[in-house]
């Protein structure tokens, strides 16, 4: 198997084709609820968003392609995140996300064969303002 | 909370207030509803063991969450969380401790803003880093 490429043309395809803007408002009952789930206490998180909320701010359209497409790979995790933030997300903000597949990469690990899909999303506020940076590692094995 | 920590307070090596959590798969699927990560491996036992885990296992990014709320703690309002990663290295099932961790590893002043640099990890009760990241944060200057 080790010699097989797991990354199909229709995965191959997504590679720096730029998805969105998706677009969500931000309302209060989306903070509570995000801080609920998260266990987190603090009061300013009814004001503005706290540091993973922008996890709430789904790709859809990027991560749909990137499930769905047909790789003999059936399991998925998730590998690793990464933000970086320039203006806090606040209740009010009208946020556009525009995400990107910048990389793939097979490799053989303990579970076989694996593959290592990159991505990176921008979160900008009605102002024009990037508000957040994000990357994610997706793992199929 | 905590009285405000300021950069004068802390160099390399010190610590950050360690953070203990405990989620339930009620929690899971609370973070699966705010989140909109549905993925049945973090709230249905037979999907996780048919996909050859050994049970729930708990969002990385709920993980990465519990780290920020570490974080946000220590910081209080005056310090500001600028950067923030992790990387995903093992499994934490639900119903068991999710221990955070964190320590400064350098501190610096760049462009008049006081910086810090912090090691951040998760520890599964097995004493496994399950997490590993790191934060860069800005913190206020008693000056």
């Amino acid at each position: 198997m080790s010699d097989e490429s797991v990354i199909s043309e229709e995965l191959e395809s997504l590679l720096n084709v730029e998805f969105g803007p998706e677009v969500y408002e931000i309302e209060r009952g989306m903070l509570k609820k995000f801080a609920e789930a998260i266990d987190d206490p603090n009061p300013a998180w009814q004001r503005v968003a706290p540091p993973t909320f922008p996890a709430a701010l789904v790709p859809t359209g990027l991560l749909h392609g990137l499930f769905n497409a047909r790789t003999p790979l059936t399991r998925l995790l998730n590998g690793a995140s990464e933000l970086e933030y320039f203006h806090p997300i606040k209740v009010g903000d009208v946020i556009s996300v525009t995400a990107k597949l910048t990389r793939l990469r097979q490799m053989e690990g303990k579970e076989g064969t694996t593959l290592f899909m990159f991505t990176e999303v921008t979160y900008t506020n009605q102002r024009g303002e990037v508000v957040v940076r994000g990357k994610n590692t997706y793992i199929k094995y | 909370m905590a009285e405000q920590v300021f950069y004068e307070d802390i160099e390399a090596g010190s610590e950050i207030p360690a953070l203990v959590k405990y989620p339930t798969t009620m929690q899971l699927v609370k973070y699966a509803g705010a989140s909109g990560d549905f993925y049945q491996i973090h709230y249905d036992k037979d999907f996780a063991l048919a996909n050859g885990l050994p049970g729930v296992i708990v969002h990385g990014w709920l993980a990465l969450s519990f780290l920020g709320q570490m974080l946000t703690d220590w910081l209080g309002e005056g310090g500001t969380l600028v950067k923030l990663n992790g990387s995903y290295r093992g499994i934490n099932l639900v119903h068991e401790d999710i221990i955070c961790n964190g320590k400064v590893t350098r501190k610096y002043v760049e462009d008049g803003k006081n910086c810090a640099r912090v090691g951040i990890w998760v520890e599964n009760p097995q004493g496994e880093k399950t997490v590993t990241g790191s934060a860069l944060v800005t913190l206020p200057s008693r000056g």
